[in-house]
């Protein structure tokens, strides 16, 4: 599947512009908006998705990542970008 | 205290379509007194402050509000993930650039079928051209766009159709959901509850191209919960996840819960966080406590929360009961009772349909 092949090499993940990443006050925590769905973020989750500017790699990201939190697996990162992708939450740039 | 992660805003019950399946309440003409723009403004700023992080602006047709886009800027303002539930008629080119600029998020449009001809006649309106006008300019808008198609006895057999239609419109979303017995079409019940063999036939097709439109569009297929072994967890819970809003100012755990014989609770006397957190209405049956067996001792109790209040009522003719749908029920009889007449052969395919009136006719 193209997606996989890209969250695994040099494909640059950005959100969709369907969907809308937000701090929300009430529940202080972030949170993705997207059509008919709400998804509450921990931290991880939220950096991740901050991260994904459609200019870096996932493996720029998890690197990134890796400097500010302790527990950032690799295989993670990517499965968590490849579930959203199939969601259409985020889309994969190749160029 | 629990959190709403959405408001249903119901803005107005006028309509100009006369779909027999419509959810709106019978009794049209209460609800002619409906809040201001500033009101709605107030509504919107007490459910974001409740936790509430969508606003489904629906009705009746919320495009018949001269103060739409207004509404819109103020649910976007306020961070809400802003989503317009339309028949498309008044969606014009203009009046959706004016949406897009106001922050829109999402747009559903309807359709009754998958042709000119059976889509008008549902919806009792010369329509269905202007509503895939309306699709196209939500997609070239760059809008997300949702296709709704209630599903029923008349319409299914069209399935596959229907997805196609949706595909040729590129719809990001479609959701494909069998009619619920409220309102309108409990009246209807008889002319839309399908035959069995139809759902399979339909479910064969949902199969089928939810494999072909992987990663293209998202097909929602939701069956006749009279079908159903168990019944659905209603509004993921009684005063859960979701407010409703009526055009009135009345506020609800669920849009049919206004035929419940229950403690009103209207904006226009008490705040959103009174009604949600306190009011007997919203206390009403959260939680397990209220159950009635079997629900009470069932290893179930958490996932269908006893399935609907509103199902039970009108079945029933009392909300604490177990909703009828579910096997388990000591009145599980009347739903397989329906569910064996709609299977019987000698019942027509196509029958009468009585539609819905506009606001103004209803009294």
């Amino acid at each position: 599947m193209r997606s996989t092949e890209l969250i695994r090499t040099e494909g640059r993940p950005r959100l969709s512009r369907h969907v809308r990443l937000m701090f929300d006050r009430v529940r202080e925590r972030h949170v993705l908006l997207a059509p008919e769905s709400v998804t509450v973020l921990n931290a991880t989750a939220a950096a991740i998705l901050a991260a994904c500017d459609g200019r870096r790699t996932a493996a720029e990201i998890v690197e990134d990542l890796r400097g500010r939190y302790d527990q950032v697996a690799d295989d993670q990162v990517r499965d968590f970008l490849l579930r959203l992708t199939e969601r259409g939450y985020v889309e994969i740039g190749d160029d | 205290m629990i959190k709403p992660f959405g408001l249903l805003a119901e803005l107005t019950y006028a309509c100009p379509l006369h779909c027999a399946y419509c959810s709106n309440p019978i009794n049209l003409g209460d609800y002619r007194d409906e809040l201001t723009t500033e009101q709605w403004r107030r509504v919107l700023v007490e459910a974001r402050e409740l936790g509430a992080l969508q606003a489904h602006l629906s009705g009746g047709e919320p495009l018949q509000r001269h103060d739409i886009v207004e509404i819109v800027h103020s649910a976007h303002r306020l961070g809400l993930y802003t989503n317009l539930v339309t028949s498309g008629l008044g969606l014009s080119r203009r009046r959706a650039e004016e949406l897009r600029v106001a922050g829109l998020d999402h747009v559903q449009i309807s359709i009754q079928a998958e042709e000119p001809v059976a889509s008008d006649r549902l919806a009792g309106l010369r329509s269905f051209e202007r509503k895939i006008a309306a699709a196209r300019v939500v997609k070239e808008l760059g809008w997300p766009l949702t296709l709704n198609v209630v599903l029923h006895r008349q319409n299914i057999d069209n399935i596959a159709g229907i997805i196609e239609l949706a595909e040729q419109m590129a719809a990001d979303r479609v959701e494909l959901a069998n009619t619920q017995y409220y309102g309108w079409a409990w009246h209807n019940r008889h002319a839309l509850l399908p035959s069995r063999g139809q759902l399979e036939r339909a479910e064969k097709a949902v199969r089928a191209a939810r494999e072909r439109l992987k990663g293209t569009t998202e097909l929602i297929y939701v069956l006749p919960d009279y079908y159903s072994d168990y019944p659905k967890a209603c509004m993921g819970g009684w005063g859960q996840r979701l407010l409703a809003v009526a055009p009135n100012g009345d506020v609800l755990p669920c849009l049919a819960a206004h035929q419940l014989p229950l403690p009103r609770a209207s904006v226009h006397e008490h705040s959103l966080q009174w009604i949600w957190t306190e009011s007997p209405l919203f206390q009403s049956f959260r939680g397990t406590e209220w159950m009635p067996q079997p629900c009470r001792s069932c290893d179930r109790r958490e996932l269908d929360f006893g399935g609907c209040r509103c199902q039970a009522f009108q079945l029933t003719g009392d909300a604490a009961r177990t909703d009828p749908v579910c096997r388990l029920a000591p009145e599980h009889g009347i739903v397989a009772e329906m569910v064996q007449a709609a299977n019987d052969p000698e019942r027509p395919s196509a029958a009468a349909l009585r539609s819905r009136p506009h606001p103004d006719h209803s009294r």
